[in-house]
């Protein structure tokens, strides 16, 4: 199918791209940042071996190789997973690093964005179908307000009083310390717990997207013939409202699924940096911190690879919704 | 049908556009139009609560020295104490006055919020029509790099071009938001030109000779007002919020008083476990009523546009 | 008892605050049982709006400010919801101008059947998939359709087949009346002609009462067997098609008459109407068409004339209908 065929290519050239731009953005930026690496290196006690220089140069620029050589270098690493040592984790790889973060937050991304989407899309519709009225007003009103919290000021207040006053939360980390990551259900149970407020935090903040996103194609698609040619067949209000707007509102908000879900991505640092949350998001906080650039490199990777995949499922997926795009154009 | 004016056709049952008098105007064109935006905005229940919040925070900022009762960068108070008679917000770690902090904090919020904001736009706009109205290898090119911005999550971006920047100031943040967030807007803008390109009034334009930039900026550039105003409304919402991000994170500069520094230094402080929640909950309100306040006029601005948003 | 009696029926549309616009003006319509009316006028006249109004799908801000509605004895400018919706199977129903997006793009064409089917069951219908199958297949039909259409997506289907559609949806209602806004306007001519012949022998075949809204006063006049003319949201003519191209009529009638060529004339005139149509937002002093009539005098600028008769038929002209008074006191004094 052209469509799908589409979409893959898409994927695969928006892939290079973003790698290409890790690999340039480091040599535009003022300064050295090899030396500003070496530095910090050194200042943490890390010995510097001649493996260790070159594997920074390859990173962020070599000041004496070609530059197709420095790429072709960094593209081979790239491939084999090896960026380095990080200089906030010495101890293991930046692969092992971002291997252990990567899927807590997948599951707290994931799982929020699911139920946030699902939420923000059902009040949009009822935003949108009962435009102008009491409903209408106040979940707009409320969408507007609770969309403007920065995320890590609603994750701050939540800290303070779901946990830090009322206990009922745990305060911070995927865990309670001193247990180790396994699959028991008490492990398991624990994790949960550390996980709510970061995703209520998280879910607050980003549902508006869905909702406005939501609510105005609603309108606009209340406007359509189709949907006044259903009333004058006198079919049942609930069809109406479900089955011809609500289905049809549907596709853009599938198509922008992209953009909000970067949003949810960017607030997730946000979140788990208030929650010391060990994720991904929180590994970037520390990164920046530190000025660790080999983890910042390979994380500012991994985030755009975990965007590409999920925008590359929601497009397949989308083929589903739209009989348009099923037929060849 | 008669041809002889050109009145699009009505768009609802029944209307009939009202035939032009034709008479001549004193008030300058341009402002009798932001005469009317504004008035046709007040209108709207929740653009006008909009303009007064903005208003309001506006008024603050340019007033800061006489509202605040001191100076925010002066260390001269008890450090680590909550809401009193001297200090309405408390005082920081260092001894400084909240509530002076919050009211001067405004002005950064503002500025970058504006600026970053006008600047996202400008380049969305000018990309926006540039891609929209020829289509071909520049269109597609730069629609494509305008895609992979937009792809990339703002936020993990914003970061990592801050701390590579190592600059500590205002306008690098003022440049990194603005260069993350143009391509919503570019796209906006780009997809409204290109259907806008195909319409009888442009055409006839072409035909009839104008130059590119003519058609451009006299023909398409004015029936997009209320969509450039609506994408400058939603750039400096996304600016403001980033901002007070990047502080919070200390990408910023920590002499600098902003919201966002100031919820910085709470974290830092741990503000919320020594009592001083003031510190925490009122700069992030200013955030938010900011935010608010923008998205609210934006509200109006769509209702300007798409007369189906219009509130009854 | 006429199928449809409607008295004094005025719509308002209020784009802003403040402004309100009277697309349609102190109407009366009165239908009987089989009749096939045409209402042809420009564009911006109200004859959609009065389409509309007329099927209750009046859509906000245009709102019914006046005036009964009564369906078959029942008053239906009054109801709303769930009664509403009810009428609407056996009773009026409405095909909407563009063929184009009347159809849900993202549900198949049977199960768009199945809904309004569902939507309207009576206990003893037959709602299953089969029933509905059958009954879908035999409504294409009726419209010159396959029945293979079923399975197919709206974008899979031409222009002229998706106006067909929605006429075998509307059927599907066993209406009494159907209102076709403008079926022809998106179609190229030969398209036209099939779908007015197919929605004519439809009416001649099941008697419904049928009202098709044009501009275009050759379709109108070559389907329909009664022309009414709106101008400015007023009801200016009403004859029977047979006496349209001949004769006098209201001064408007005939200049859209005469924008019409004979094609086969050695030098092609085309006449046209100077000027505009009025602000329908501005009361009216007068007759509305005053300013662009060619026979207008004082009295057309300050009284605004009545429909009054105009053998065989009637006219909202002044000056016409002087003239047809003359000629029946003459013809009665002969």
């Amino acid at each position: 199918m052209r469509y799908v065929l589409r979409k893959v290519a898409l994927f695969i050239i928006t892939l290079w791209a973003a790698v290409t731009l890790n690999f340039v953005l480091p040599r535009l930026m003022p300064g050295s940042p090899v030396d500003a690496a070496l530095g910090k290196l050194a200042s943490a006690g890390v010995p510097i071996t001649n493996a260790e220089r070159s594997a920074i140069e390859v990173q962020l620029g070599e000041p004496h190789a070609s530059p197709f050589i420095q790429y072709w270098d960094y593209l081979k690493n790239i491939t084999t997973l090896r960026f380095g040592t990080s200089y906030s984790f010495p101890t293991q790889t930046v692969a092992q690093t971002i291997g252990k973060a990567l899927p807590w937050t997948l599951v707290l991304v994931g799982v929020t964005t699911i139920v946030a989407f699902v939420i923000g899309t059902l009040l949009g519709v009822y935003a949108g179908w009962h435009r102008g009225r009491a409903a209408d007003t106040s979940i707009t009103v409320g969408a507007t307000f609770f969309g403007a919290f920065p995320p890590f000021w609603l994750g701050l207040l939540l800290l303070y009083l779901a946990a830090f006053k009322y206990g009922w939360f745990p305060i911070k980390g995927g865990f309670s310390a001193g247990s180790t990551p396994n699959w028991s259900p008490s492990f398991l149970s624990d994790a949960f717990q550390h996980s709510v407020l970061p995703a209520v935090t998280l879910g607050i903040t980003t549902l508006s997207g869905w909702v406005f996103g939501m609510r105005n194609n609603m309108i606009n698609t209340l406007g359509e013939d189709y949907v006044t040619f259903a009333e004058a067949n006198g079919l049942r209000t609930r069809t109406i409202a479900l089955l011809y707007a609500a289905r049809n509102a549907l596709l853009p908000n599938v198509t922008a699924f992209g953009l909000i879900l970067g949003g949810v991505v960017g607030g997730s640092v946000l979140v788990e940096g208030v929650f010391s949350y060990p994720g991904v998001g929180g590994l970037l906080f520390t990164a920046v911190s530190n000025h660790d650039y080999p983890l910042m490199q390979a994380l500012f990777l991994a985030f755009t690879l975990s965007m590409l995949v999920a925008i590359f499922v929601v497009d397949l997926f989308y083929v589903r919704l739209d009989p348009r795009v099923r037929s060849a154009s | 049908m008669t041809i002889l004016t050109a009145v699009p056709p009505p768009e609802a049952p029944g209307t009939a556009a009202p035939v032009p008098t034709g008479t001549a105007q004193a008030i300058p064109g341009p402002l009798r139009f932001i005469g009317r935006a504004l008035r046709t905005l007040w209108s709207n229940g929740k653009a006008r609560t909009g303009i007064i919040v903005l208003g309001l925070i506006i008024v603050v900022a340019i007033f800061a020295p006489l509202l605040a009762p001191h100076s925010p960068s002066a260390t001269s108070f008890t450090p680590y104490k909550g809401p009193s008679g001297t200090n309405l917000l408390g005082t920081t770690g260092n001894g400084q006055d909240v509530f002076s902090q919050l009211i001067y904090g405004s002005r950064i919020s503002l500025i970058v919020g504006v600026l970053a904001g006008a600047a996202a736009t400008f380049v969305a706009v000018t990309l926006g029509l540039i891609t929209g109205y020829r289509p071909g290898v520049v269109d597609e090119v730069l629609g494509f790099i305008t895609n992979l911005v937009l792809v990339i999550p703002g936020i993990p971006l914003m970061i990592i071009l801050a701390a590579y920047l190592q600059g500590r100031s205002v306008w690098t943040i003022v440049l990194v938001v603005a260069f993350t967030s143009w391509a919503t807007g570019a796209r906006v803008i780009r997809s409204q030109t290109s259907t806008l390109r195909t319409r009888e009034f442009v055409t006839s334009a072409v035909f009839s000779g104008e130059r590119l930039l003519r058609v451009v900026f006299r023909e398409i550039l004015p029936n997009m007002t209320s969509l450039v105003a609506a994408s400058f409304f939603a750039a400096a919402t996304a600016a403001v919020l980033a901002e007070a991000s990047l502080e919070f994170l200390g990408l910023g500069n920590p002499a600098t008083v902003s919201w966002g520094t100031i919820l910085y230094a709470a974290q830092q402080q741990n503000a919320l476990l020594t009592g001083q929640w003031a510190m925490v909950l009122a700069p992030g309100l200013a955030i938010v009523l900011l935010m608010v306040s923008f998205t609210l006029i934006n509200f109006g601005v769509d209702a300007l546009s798409n007369p189906r948003l219009r509130e009854k | 008892m006429a199928l449809l009696e409607a008295r004094g029926v005025n719509v308002a549309y209020e784009p802003n605050r403040g402004q309100r616009i009277w697309s349609v003006r102190d109407v009366d319509v009165v239908l009987e049982q089989g009749e096939f009316v045409g209402l042809v006028g420009e564009s911006g006249c109200g004859k959609t709006t009065l389409g509309y109004a007329l099927t209750r799908m009046l859509p906000p801000p245009a709102r019914l400010t006046g005036g009964s509605i009564v369906f078959d004895g029942v008053d239906i400018a009054s109801l709303s919801g769930e009664q509403l919706r009810r009428q609407r199977r056996n009773g009026f129903a409405l095909v909407l101008q563009s063929g184009m997006n009347a159809l849900n793009p993202v549900r198949s064409i049977g199960k768009q059947f199945g809904d309004v089917l569902k939507a309207h069951a009576r206990p003893g219908d037959d709602v299953s998939g089969e029933g509905i199958r059958r009954r879908g297949a035999e409504l294409l039909e009726s419209v010159r359709l396959d029945g293979g259409v079923l399975s197919r997506f709206p974008h899979e289907l031409s222009g002229g087949m998706r106006q067909r559609v929605s006429i075998a949806l509307a059927l599907a209602l066993q209406p009494r009346m159907i209102v076709f806004d403008e079926p022809t306007t998106a179609l190229d001519v030969i398209v036209q002609q099939a779908v007015i012949q197919t929605i004519k022998d439809l009416q001649a075949e099941r008697g419904f009462t049928a009202v098709l809204i044009s501009h275009d006063l050759g379709v109108v006049l070559e389907a329909t067997d009664r022309v009414m003319v709106m101008y400015a949201g007023r009801i200016v003519e009403d004859q029977p098609a047979r006496v349209m191209a001949h004769g006098r009529h209201h001064p408007y009638t005939e200049a859209l008459l005469s924008c019409y060529g004979d094609p086969r004339a050695d030098v092609v005139e085309i006449g046209g109407i100077p000027g505009s149509p009025p602000d329908l937002s501005q009361p009216n002093r007068g007759c509305s068409f005053a300013p662009r009539c060619p026979v207008a005098e004082d009295i057309c600028r300050s009284a605004d004339p009545p429909l009054s008769a105009l053998a065989p038929g009637r006219a909202a002209c002044h000056v016409r209908a002087r003239a047809g008074q003359v000629e029946m006191e003459a013809s009665h004094a002969g």
